[in-house]
């Protein structure tokens, strides 16, 4: 099955400056969500194949967005993550059939590489509800200058029998990172975590 | 002259494919670009502002350049615009007032000079305060298919030391638009009004 669209949004946010530092280049991080309808509102099905279908689909789709609204080779993202709010006529696990068994493969080509879990976060929710996209690093999780987040809310969305599901790309860590730990220059990036 | 200091840029565009009827054949595009700036009159009544007005008049066309970039660069694909100002606490109302001309002008530049007065917000607000940005047709201010709306905002912003100023453009009328009135199609576009 593939994801009947009712709206696709992208943001970008560049920080410039934080506490006075001068942030140079600025830290950037792309979020790109899609509204779909969420083919079982409203009825308990046991086989969520078709939304795993869809997870498939919006994973290139989506990781395609951000890369281009960086402006970025595919090698130069450096963190990404993703997340799926439902609308109250869903269930929790749509969310999880979307996210977790086949959106990866596709986001991972994306971005080149991409040998680190993709942090990911899920919930229900209505119009205007926040849903929080958690980051980090694509090769070597344990990087800690680039365990981030970023928002995303659409006044309109989700409505009851939808589901918005986003994935964010950066090319780049937090702006002022200074908690220590491994660095993105160090990460060897084989195993998925250092 | 106060300079500019650019804490964060970020774009926001929405591709808007439906809304419950039929799918529109060209999706409705409806994009944001918006800069959270110091406040050079945060905390303290100042009674001469405007000399600030024409230091934000390069942030206006940079900022309405990067938006006509990500709505795919062509000037006559443009039918709509607004703008808006959220300031911190901080600050007052009046100063949110600066952006109009210089906001306003550089859309119309970049557009190739639009007749319409742009439709324009502001309020004092918070942190993660959300501003709905009023859209209206470029060269006709009744055409009531393109009277629309943007919701903006970001988690971190304003600070109370901060304004966010923002642009938004979008590329037709509301995707399902029937309610009759003026069409696009109809205006003289002589007088900014029909």
């Amino acid at each position: 099955m593939s994801a009947q669209i009712r709206k696709i949004a992208v943001w970008v946010e560049e920080t410039h400056r934080e506490m006075g530092q001068e942030i140079a280049p600025p830290t950037r991080k792309a979020v790109a969500v899609a509204v779909i309808a969420n083919p079982f509102a409203g009825q308990f099905v046991q086989d969520l194949t078709p939304l795993m279908e869809i997870g498939e689909e919006l994973g290139g789709v989506l990781g395609a967005r951000c890369v281009a609204a960086l402006g970025i080779t595919p090698a130069q993202a450096q963190s990404y993550g993703k997340a799926a709010m439902v609308g109250e006529a869903g269930e929790l696990e749509h969310a999880a059939a979307i996210l977790h068994p086949r959106l990866g493969a596709p986001l991972r080509k994306a971005v080149e590489k991409g040998a680190a879990l993709v942090p990911s976060s899920k919930k229900m929710g209505g119009p205007g509800q926040v849903l929080d996209v958690p980051l980090g690093h694509k090769d070597a999780a344990y990087v800690r200058s680039h365990f981030d987040g970023i928002e995303v809310r659409m006044n309109d969305a989700p409505r009851a029998t939808e589901i918005m599901v986003a994935v964010a790309v950066t090319d780049s860590g937090r702006p002022l990172p200074r908690v220590g730990g491994l660095t993105h220059n160090q990460a060897e990036g084989k195993d998925g975590l250092r | 002259m106060p300079e500019v200091r650019i804490r964060k840029i970020a774009t926001a565009i929405e591709e808007i494919h439906h809304e419950g009827g039929p799918p529109a054949a060209v999706p409705l595009l409806r994009g944001a670009a918006m800069a959270v700036i110091a406040n050079p009159y945060a905390g303290r009544y100042v009674a001469d502002i405007q000399p600030f007005m024409e230091d934000l008049k390069p942030l206006g066309l940079e900022l309405a350049q990067r938006l006509l970039a990500a709505l795919g660069g062509d000037p006559r694909r443009i039918e709509g615009y607004g703008k808006g100002t959220l300031v911190g606490a901080g600050g007052e109302l009046e100063h949110g007032a600066l952006w109009h001309a210089p906001g306003g002008y550089a859309m119309r530049e970049v557009l190739g000079g639009a007749r319409a007065i742009v439709p324009s917000a502001k309020k004092v607000g918070g942190v993660g305060a959300r501003l709905d940005v009023p859209v209206t047709h470029v060269n006709a201010s009744y055409v009531r298919s393109h009277f629309d709306s943007m919701e903006v905002g970001l988690n971190d912003s304003p600070r109370a030391d901060e304004m966010l100023v923002v642009l938004v453009m979008t590329t037709g009328p509301r995707v399902h638009s029937r309610s009759g009135g003026l069409e696009a199609a109809d205006i003289k576009g002589e007088d900014g009004l029909r």
